[in-house]
């Protein structure tokens, strides 16, 4: 039964994951030059990666659009559901797979099927940074690019930092899931049959 | 058996929500006016009720402050035997709950105006009278020292406003003797201070009365003159005027008394926008130390280092940020090490 290909990434996902894949690596990296900035070393020109940084955030909001409608109306959604029930269990079993089983040679505990096609840890993390931090990162965005609507005082410290410093942690939260995703992606049938996946749409079993 | 689902877009709604209700609440402090010709734009004095009696001079001053103190003046015309109200020039007002509240609230009006002042009308000749300069009293003085009066003076000296303005322009027309309160040194709302010291430089570069004294130049509108500068409302809240039109020469003063020509100006973002912004080297240096010795731990990372957008140089958040961060690294070779052995 596993051994069909299954047809789990339609169109519109591949098109907005790799969109999102480009313009958060583009977002990093100017980020990170805004944020190491001085006025002798260059990495990004400081106004140029302000100019990037902003036109690239806009681009990801309405990318993101796509990927909250798509969810909404399609299949696809069900698998961003996450079932309190057992949910820890769940993800514990799926570590150990990741720590010990898998040097094993274990069948992973979650195989991937049309109606479950992520593993716990993925459907975990998947929700937490596109429907938690990645809304963080926009929204925050968003403000600071209208920094006189911040209010400001919150919580008894200037608005205006308390936005950024959200923005700059949910940003760092979001690179370090990226690199652990990117590592993740690579435990497939093959090292690159996922990012296959990812392209032509098909999932490569086991 | 039923399974409880939770559909995460909802978590992405409330967030919108939230922002848009944390939004919409105006907590900020009355905005300062930045081009408004005509108005001054002092902030509203302290509404301390002050007993104004009680200074060594009240009683001395009172006769002063009689006609000074307020908007309107009386006095008895003998030619016409008849009484006369009139309305005081504003420059000539000062209020005596300021006066009390300035640095100079023990002085007697005398002190430093003529004794001819007791009379009324005041003799003609008195406006010839000399006027005392900041350092009349307080050059090479011991208990003024760490104000550094000497220093500020030579700064001044080489300022533009001692080079292009006439004599007109002394201490006082930044400072005016009678209401002169120490303000960033004892003043722990940074943004009061952006705000007062700011208000100093409006007085004159957005009031023409007050500008055409000094020169007969058109006053630069500063709209237009800052309109190369993003946020341009945001910035003059949040930064001191003289932050980028002064240069940080020495640690000795607090507020630089340099004021370069425009062209000397900064205008290089990086400036205040890096990892070694300017802006941390003066105003921003003294105040965060102070935050720091005595503000918790969420004041101390949500204020201290993080001054400048662009330059969130929290120590701790960053040792953490890169210790997590090697900590991943560390463990994906770790592991696809392992991967590769096993298999
Ligand atoms: C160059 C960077 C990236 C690469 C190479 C990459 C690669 C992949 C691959 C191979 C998959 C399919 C495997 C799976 O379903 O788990 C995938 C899925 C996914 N990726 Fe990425 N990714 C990148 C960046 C990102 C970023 C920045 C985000 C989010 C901020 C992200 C979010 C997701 C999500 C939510 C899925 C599941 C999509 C679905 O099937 O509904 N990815 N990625």
């Amino acid at each position: 039964m596993a051994q069909e290909r299954l047809y789990l990434y339609p169109v519109w996902l591949r098109l907005w994951h790799l969109i999102n894949a480009l313009l958060c690596l583009i977002l990093i990296i100017t980020g990170i030059s805004m944020q190491l900035s001085t006025p002798s070393v260059v990495l990004v020109g400081f106004n140029t990666a302000v100019t990037i940084h902003n036109i690239a955030g806009i681009i990801l909001t309405i990318n993101y659009l796509l990927f909250f409608i798509g969810n909404l109306f399609t299949y696809n959604g069900k698998h961003y559901q996450i079932e309190f029930r057992g949910l820890i269990k769940r993800l514990i079993t799926q570590v150990k797979y990741y720590t010990f089983g898998i040097f094993k040679g274990e069948t992973p505990p979650f195989p991937i099927t049309r109606e479950n096609k992520f593993n716990p840890l993925q459907r975990f993390s998947y929700v937490f940074i596109m429907y938690l931090f990645v809304p963080i990162v926009f929204i925050t965005g968003w403000a600071l690019l209208y920094p006189i609507t911040i209010p400001t005082t919150l919580i008894g410290t200037s608005g205006l930092h308390l936005t950024d410093l959200l923005h700059i942690i949910a940003g760092y939260i979001i690179s370090i899931f990226m690199v652990i995703h990117i590592y993740f992606c690579t435990i497939g049938k093959s090292p690159l049959s996922n990012f296959k996946s990812m392209i032509d749409g098909y999932h490569e079993p086991h | 058996m039923r399974e409880i689902y939770i559909r995460p877009s909802w978590l992405v709604i409330m967030l919108i929500l939230f922002t848009v209700i944390v939004f919409a609440f105006d907590y900020s402090a009355e905005p300062l006016k930045y081009e408004d010709t005509g108005q001054n734009n002092q902030i509203a004095p302290e509404e301390q009720a002050i007993d104004l009696t009680q200074f060594p001079n009240s009683e001395e001053n009172q006769k002063c402050f009689k006609c000074h103190g307020q908007s309107k003046y009386s006095y008895e015309n003998t030619e016409q035997g008849r009484m006369v109200n009139e309305q005081m020039y504003s420059e000539l007002i000062i209020s005596p709950n300021d006066f009390y509240l300035s640095n100079h609230r023990s002085f007697k009006c005398l002190d430093c105006h003529s004794e001819e002042y007791e009379n009324f009308p005041h003799a003609g000749i008195l406006r010839m009278e000399y006027q005392y300069t900041c350092m009349d009293c307080h050059e090479g003085d011991e208990i003024y020292e760490k104000y550094h009066f000497e220093d500020i003076n030579s700064e001044y000296k080489k300022s533009v406003h001692a080079e292009k303005l006439s004599e007109e322009f002394t201490c006082w027309t930044c400072h005016n003797p009678h209401t002169y309160k120490i303000n960033a040194r004892t003043n722990e709302n940074i943004r009061e201070t952006i705000i007062y010291d700011n208000t100093i430089c409006l007085d004159c570069h957005s009031n023409y009365r007050r500008f055409q004294v000094l020169t007969d130049r058109e006053r630069p509108n500063l709209i237009t003159s800052h309109g190369w500068l993003p946020n341009q409302e945001l910035h003059i809240a949040s930064v001191r005027c003289i932050e980028c039109h002064t240069e940080k020469t020495s640690d000795s003063a607090l507020v630089e008394h340099n004021v370069l020509p425009k062209e000397k100006a900064v205008r290089n973002c990086k400036e205040c926008h890096s990892t070694n912004p300017r802006l941390l080297a003066s105003l921003y240096q003294y105040e965060a130390q102070e935050l720091r010795s005595h503000e918790g731990f969420f004041q101390g990372i949500t204020t201290s280092d993080s001054m400048v957008i662009g330059a969130n140089r929290n120590y701790l958040l960053n040792i953490i940020s890169l210790l997590l961060f090697a900590g991943v690294i560390a463990g994906i070779a770790f592991h696809s090490v392992l991967r590769i052995i096993k298999k």
